[in-house]
This record gives C-alpha cells, sequence and structure tokens, in this order.
C-alpha cells in the first residue's frame, strides 16, 4: 500500500467511533460545559445542594472519616466502638439527622489518604483532627466549618535531656508524621529562628512513638492535643515532658465537600448548636426540663420557636436531637480529653469565650 | 508493527494485491490503527473527564507547584536542598535517594544471592544447610516486616550520642548513624583524578591485551594483578608530587549530635539490609537453578581437561548458567527497586516518602504526583529491562 496514512486515519476514525457510540454518555457534552458557564458548580450532576443530605438519608448513615488512633479524638475501644470528640461530632451530625447517634460508619483514614478521601466522596464528612488553613480550604475544593479543638504544635522531650524550651533543641532530630501541617510549621519555626534540625517524617505515628522512644529522635512533634496522647502509648510516659511553648496555631475542625452549601450548614449550625446548648447550660441530662424553658434562645435553639431546622432540610428539633446524642460542647470535651480522662487536659484556649476562651458560637435566630 | 512487517514481507512474495480489504496488508493497519485509535481515546477521554470534574470541584490542577517552595525538611539530601527550594527539587532529591538505595541493594542482594546460591549446592553438609535455611526463612518473611525488624534491630544496640562509639578517630556510631570525616577536595585534586582515569583505562587495555595473548600464544599474563598496583600507584605518585587531594573535616559535637562529617543513617541502613537480605533469598534460589541446568558431562569434560574447580566454576559453569539466571535475575532487580517505596514505614526520605507523601499532601494534586511517581517508577523499570535484556543478549547461547 502506497500511502498508509489513509489506513491510519480511517482506523482511527473507526476505533473513535466505535468507542463514542458505545459510551453511555456524551463525553463531548461534559468536556465542554465548563468553558461555557465558569464556576456555576451547581449545575453540575453530583454537587447540588440538598444532594449530600438526600444520599445521606437514602444510605441511612453518615460517612465518617476518622484518624486511625488518636485518643481523646478518635480511636477504636477493643470492640470496635469510636470514641472521641471528633467521633462524637459526627454522632452529633447524626442525631440532627436522623433522631438517633448511631447512624455513622467511621472510616479511618491516615493524614495521607484523607483530602483524597473526602474529595472522591468516599466519606460525607472528614472529621478527623484536621488543621483549617488557607490552601487546604481554597485550593483542595473543601470547605471547613468551624473548629472542635483549638490546638497548637508543640514538642514532646525527655526530661533527662534538660531541654526547657524550643530554643535548646537546637541541632536536634525530631521525630513526626508525614503528610501534615507539623513538618512545615517545623521548618518554618526553625528557619525563622535560624536554628538548624534534623527531620524524621514516619508515615505512621506508631513507628514514630517507637523511634522517639528508643532514642532516634531528641524530640518527637505534633499538636499539643497528640502529645498528650501519644505520652499514654510510651514505655515510661513520667520519663517525658511536653513543652509548654506553642508553637503555631491549629484550629482543627470538620471539612465537607464544597459545592453543597446545605450540608456544609448542617455540619457547621450543628457545631454551632453544641457550643450554644453549653452557653445556654443545656446538657444531656437537663435537656427534657429545658424543652419546657420561656428563654426565647433556648425556644429557638430546641425548635419550640421559628423552624430553623427546615431552612437545612432537617427537623425542628434538630438541635435538641443532637444534643441528646452527644451532650454540649462540654460534656463532649470532658468526656474525651477533659480533667478525669488520661489525657487530663484543661479547657484553656476551648473553654467559652464568656469563661475567658475562643470557643464562640454564632446564635440561632 | 511487526506483525504488519512479517505480512508485508508475504504480500510482496506473492505479487501484488490489489488495495482493499482483501490485501491482508491494509487489513491489518486498519485493526492496529484502530486499536491504537481507541486507546488514545481513552486516554483523552479520561484525561479530560478528570480535568473536568478537577474545574468544578474547585481543585488546582497543572504542574505549576514544582516551582513553588516546598518548606519542608529532608534527613538526608545527595544534592543541596533546603527548605526554600522548589517541590521540583525535592522530587530530585526523593528521586536520588530512591536510586542510590537501588543500585546499592541491587549490588549486594546480587552479590549476596550468588554466595548463598553456590553455597547451597556445596558438597559440605553444613555449609549447604546453612544456606537452604537462609533461604526459606529470609524469603518467606514479608518485607515489611524485615524492615520494622532491621531497622529496630539496628536501632536497639547502638549507644546515644553522647556515649559514641568511636572505633576510630574522627568515626563515630551512634543511633544517629555511622559519622565519618568528609573529605573536602581542594585545587590539587585534579592530577590525582586524572591519575585514577588514567590508570583505569590503563588497565582496560591491559587486560584486553593480556586476554588476547593469551589466545594466540598461550601465555599467562598477571594482567589483574598489574592493573591493580597500576591503580594504587598512580593516584599514590599523584599524591605525593602534587601533595594531598583533600583535606577530612571532621565531624563535630554539638548540643545532641555530631555536627558536619558524612553520615550513614541507620534508616538507610536498615533499608538496605532489608532489601538485600530479603531478595538475595530469591537470587540464590535463582542461581541453584541456573547452575543445576549446566549438565554434570560439561564440568567432568572441564575436570578432564585439567582445569581448577574454580576455573571449571568461572569459565564452563557460571557462563551457560547465565543464560538461565538472567532472564529471572532481572525481574528481581526490578521488584527491588520497587520494593524500596516501602521505605517510608520507617522514614527513609524515597521518593514515596517525600513526593508522594509530604509534597503529595502539602499540594492536594494527588492525580500529577501519583503520575510523575509512577512515570519514574516506569522508567527506571524499562531502563533495568533495557540493560539487563542488552547483558541477556551478550550472554545467551551463540549458535555456531
Amino acid at each position: 500500500m502506497k500511502n498508509p496514512a489513509v489506513a491510519l486515519v480511517i482506523g482511527i476514525l473507526i476505533g473513535v467511533g466505535g468507542l463514542y457510540f458505545f459510551l453511555p454518555y456524551d463525553p463531548l457534552a461534559r468536556v465542554e460545559r465548563p468553558a461555557a458557564s465558569t464556576a456555576t458548580a451547581e449545575d453540575g450532576e453530583r454537587a447540588v445542594a440538598g444532594d449530600t443530605l438526600r444520599r445521606v438519608r437514602q444510605r441511612g448513615f453518615i460517612q465518617c472519616g476518622v484518624s486511625q488512633g488518636l485518643p481523646g479524638f478518635s480511636s477504636p475501644d477493643e470492640r470496635g466502638r469510636w470514641s472521641g470528640i471528633d467521633a462524637d461530632f459526627c454522632r452529633a451530625l447524626s442525631g440532627a439527622i436522623f433522631g438517633n447517634p448511631n447512624q455513622v460508619r467511621f472510616r479511618p483514614l491516615s493524614a495521607k489518604d484523607r483530602f483524597t478521601a473526602l474529595q472522591s466522596g468516599e466519606i460525607d464528612i472528614l472529621s478527623r483532627n484536621t488543621t483549617w488553613t488557607m490552601s487546604r480550604d481554597t485550593q483542595l475544593g473543601f470547605n471547613f466549618v468551624g473548629v472542635t479543638y483549638y490546638d497548637g504544635q508543640s514538642f514532646m522531650v525527655r526530661k533527662a535531656a534538660g531541654i526547657e524550651t524550643t530554643a535548646d533543641l537546637a541541632g536536634a532530630t525530631i521525630c513526626t508524621e508525614t503528610g501534615t501541617t507539623t513538618e512545615l510549621n517545623l521548618a518554618d519555626y526553625f528557619r525563622g529562628r535560624r536554628l538548624s534540625y534534623r527531620v524524621l517524617s514516619f508515615e505512621k505515628n506508631d513507628e514514630a512513638i517507637v523511634a522517639y522512644d528508643r532514642g532516634r529522635c531528641d524530640a518527637y512533634t505534633t499538636d499539643a492535643s497528640g502529645l498528650y496522647a501519644m505520652r499514654l502509648k510510651l514505655a515510661d510516659p513520667d520519663a517525658n515532658a511536653i513543652l509548654s511553648e506553642i508553637i503555631s496555631k491549629e484550629p482543627l475542625g470538620p471539612a465537607v465537600r464544597q459545592g453543597d452549601p446545605q450540608w456544609e450548614d448542617i455540619a457547621r449550625w450543628t457545631l454551632n448548636a453544641l457550643l450554644e446548648a453549653e452557653e445556654l447550660g443545656i446538657t444531656s441530662e437537663n435537656l427534657d426540663e429545658m424543652l419546657e424553658s420561656d428563654n426565647p434562645r433556648m425556644k429557638r435553639l430546641l425548635g419550640r420557636e421559628g423552624a430553623y431546622g427546615s431552612t437545612v432540610g432537617l427537623n425542628n428539633d434538630w438541635a435538641a436531637n443532637a444534643i441528646r446524642a452527644v451532650g454540649n460542647y462540654g460534656e463532649m470535651f470532658e468526656r474525651n480529653v477533659g480533667k478525669n480522662t488520661p489525657l487530663g487536659i484543661a479547657r484553656g484556649q476551648n473553654a467559652l469565650w464568656t469563661e475567658g476562651g475562643l470557643q464562640y458560637a454564632a446564635p440561632v435566630r | 508493527m511487526s506483525m504488519g512487517e512479517g505480512q508485508n514481507r508475504r504480500g510482496r512474495q506473492g505479487g501484488k494485491v490489489p488495495l482493499g480489504w482483501n490485501n491482508p496488508r491494509v487489513r491489518s493497519f486498519v485493526y492496529q490503527a484502530a486499536v491504537l485509535g481507541t486507546v488514545i481515546a481513552l486516554v483523552w477521554f479520561f484525561t479530560a473527564t478528570a480535568q473536568e470534574n478537577l474545574s468544578r470541584l474547585n481543585i488546582s490542577s497543572g504542574f505549576g507547584f514544582l516551582d513553588t517552595t516546598a518548606g519542608f525538611g529532608i534527613i538526608q539530601t545527595l544534592i543541596p536542598y533546603t527548605e526554600q527550594s522548589s517541590y521540583g527539587r525535592a522530587f530530585l532529591v526523593g528521586l536520588l535517594n530512591t536510586l542510590v538505595v537501588a543500585v546499592i541493594g541491587i549490588v549486594l542482594s546480587v552479590m549476596l544471592g550468588f554466595l548463598i546460591g553456590v553455597m547451597r549446592l556445596s558438597r559440605n553438609w553444613l555449609v549447604a544447610k546453612i544456606a537452604a535455611g537462609y533461604v526459606e526463612i529470609m524469603r518467606n518473611i514479608p518485607l515489611l516486616l524485615h524492615l520494622f525488624f532491621w531497622y529496630f534491630a539496628v536501632l536497639r544496640p547502638l549507644p546515644g550520642p553522647a556515649e559514641s562509639l568511636s572505633p576510630l578517630p574522627g568515626v563515630f556510631l551512634n543511633n544517629r548513624g555511622l559519622i565519618l570525616p568528609e573529605p573536602v577536595f581542594g585545587p590539587a585534586s585534579t592530577a590525582f583524578f586524572v591519575a585514577i582515569a588514567i590508570a583505569l583505562v590503563g588497565s582496560v587495555f591491559l587486560i584486553r591485551w593480556a586476554r588476547k595473548q593469551q589466545v594466540e600464544t598461550g601465555q599467562l599474563f598477571p594482567a589483574w594483578r598489574v592493573s591493580a598496583a597500576m591503580l594504587i600507584l598512580l593516584p599514590g605518585l599523584a599524591w605525593l608530587v602534587t601533595g594531598a587531594p583533600f583535606e577530612l573535616s571532621f565531624a563535630e559535637h554539638a548540643e545532641f549530635d555530631f555536627a558536619g562529617g558524612m553520615r550513614l543513617l541507620p534508616e538507610f541502613v536498615a533499608l538496605v539490609l532489608g532489601l538485600t537480605l530479603y531478595t538475595a533469598g530469591f537470587i540464590a534460589e535463582i542461581v541453584r537453578a541456573g547452575i543445576l541446568s549446566v549438565s554434570k558431562g560439561q564440568r567432568e569434560a572441564a575436570a578432564a581437561l585439567g582445569l581448577k574447580d574454580s576455573t571449571v566454576l568461572r569459565l564452563v559453569v557460571i557462563p551457560q548458567a547465565l543464560r538461565l539466571i538472567i532472564p529471572p535475575l532481572t525481574s528481581q532487580i526490578l521488584n527491588l527497586t520497587k520494593n524500596s517505596s516501602l521505605a517510608v514505614a520507617i522514614a527513609y526520605p524515597d521518593l514515596v516518602a517525600v513526593f508522594a507523601g509530604t509534597v503529595l499532601n502539602q499540594t492536594g494534586q494527588a492525580i500529577e504526583v501519583i503520575a510523575l511517581t509512577m512515570a519514574v517508577y516506569l522508567t527506571l523499570s524499562l531502563i533495568t529491562s533495557l540493560l539487563m535484556n542488552w547483558y541477556n543478549a551478550r550472554v545467551a547461547l551463540k549458535e555456531r
């Protein structure tokens, strides 16, 4: 054949045409849409407002992304029951949507996989001690709904090493977990002070903490709350101290996918309701008495007045159900990380604004 | 396309067939083009769909992030790298760390594998059983467990930096690694390196000449020994004439650790150890199979000619065994390279740990990062295969 190009063109046409013919829908139309109508994400197929809630209701449970085991935030016990602030937040959400706290399935995720899991729709909400940062909020395609725990990065060191402040850590080897803001904060902090350091990044914090325990590194760094939790895993917890200095702001909070404002509102206002409940003195125990209260703020929150639940597609007793599920924010905190738990963390910044802390919820009205 | 060429030859032999569906060449061309077109269309379709979904979800895409400042530290860097370097630079650092582990692991595991494989065929009962035990234990334990075991086995006996062992002056061993003095090359080093290069080139020519001489006249010339002497004497002479080519920069005690010097990390040692011991178990079996495939008659014939045992192995058995050893050995080498990606479990900063781990998490651009990482492993594997196939063609049986 003198001109194989003709056969080549015919063949490619047959191939492409055949493929096009057998496709269930039209790929050309899908590809051209974003160019034609920019940034109107609402008309996409999957990101319609209300869609997440509809799918959650159809499925009958919330897919909740949590950590692989961080005591106080999300960790499974020997019977596989999850506990912790992050796990409880998903239960509160289940309470608000379904009226009971148990319609949640927990999906343990590594720090590395968590964002992909949320982006791909594998989970409905990421409640996994995740720091709210601008790049995560703007570039990864999801929105943070609030702050469940104000944290900050610190260091755990051996008491025998005589390290008092972070400045004493110049030249030290520091163990951490890969794929977290921790690595960046560490670099920023030491670079800003012109101190040298070496960083060892492990895939899982289990190996990182063993390496620290064996003396491979001089310090172990993560969020202060995580340090208290990890210290419990050491051979001799009392031989280790956590530095009081905090080198970064780590507002930890739940995140949802962009493009479904209703679902985002449900998550945001469930968190606000838990905080508002603490401010008003509503607990899981006195909830039934409070339902009879004449206080207009309480009446609005608990659904006796106005129709705030229906504006986000829920029943009007959504907040009451969320509080019944896990208690108010203060109860959730004390039960999981507070003074009477092995972690023994004081409220500090996580106290309500009325008590000198940072937790401040927008009002339900 | 080779099928098309085959058809082509037959078509010409059978005279001119008119262009059309009955022409086998046209037919095969259309089929192949159809498959190619389908593949291209599929790739384009996937790319376009991914791009559309990413822009709909407001997720950034593209490779622009490679120029952005990385902002994180890496504990082992073979090229200059600081926190201000770009993600692209971090990618190179990770790539080089992967390569150095792979190359050292391959060399060591092939050497150890050959040794164990030959040992397993030893007439000495104890030696053979030790080799058999090694193979069965090492290759039947999952690699990840190997890595954890060796990492913590390496760490456990080593003292902290304050109680460092110092076997030689300037050499320190502790749980932060093996710290060696670093050679700093001065201006006098040029003559030194030129001398080494001359000695190397000279050795190659000498060995070739000696081999030719032996084939033509039967005279043996101790080329290897002369070459070794040349490699020591020539640079030594340069050293004497121009002065020391480098100065040793010793590590100094610092607050926690040592500063300066060269350093072999425990993570690196554990990774190389785990990969080597694991892969050597497989290579030993391949070598044993290769040697057993050489018929006994060959060995006996060589012995009848009066050759020494070692000479028989080197000149008769191994060259024939290699034909069988090389292809499966290639797979093991590829496996070792790919298995090195488990490094992140023990905090060795390889490509997967640095790029598909930290960079992926900082940028969130999973598709680009994973695609680039896959492309790197694919390229490494293809290059390895190419080299091994070339070598295989050289050692293959030449039928005369």
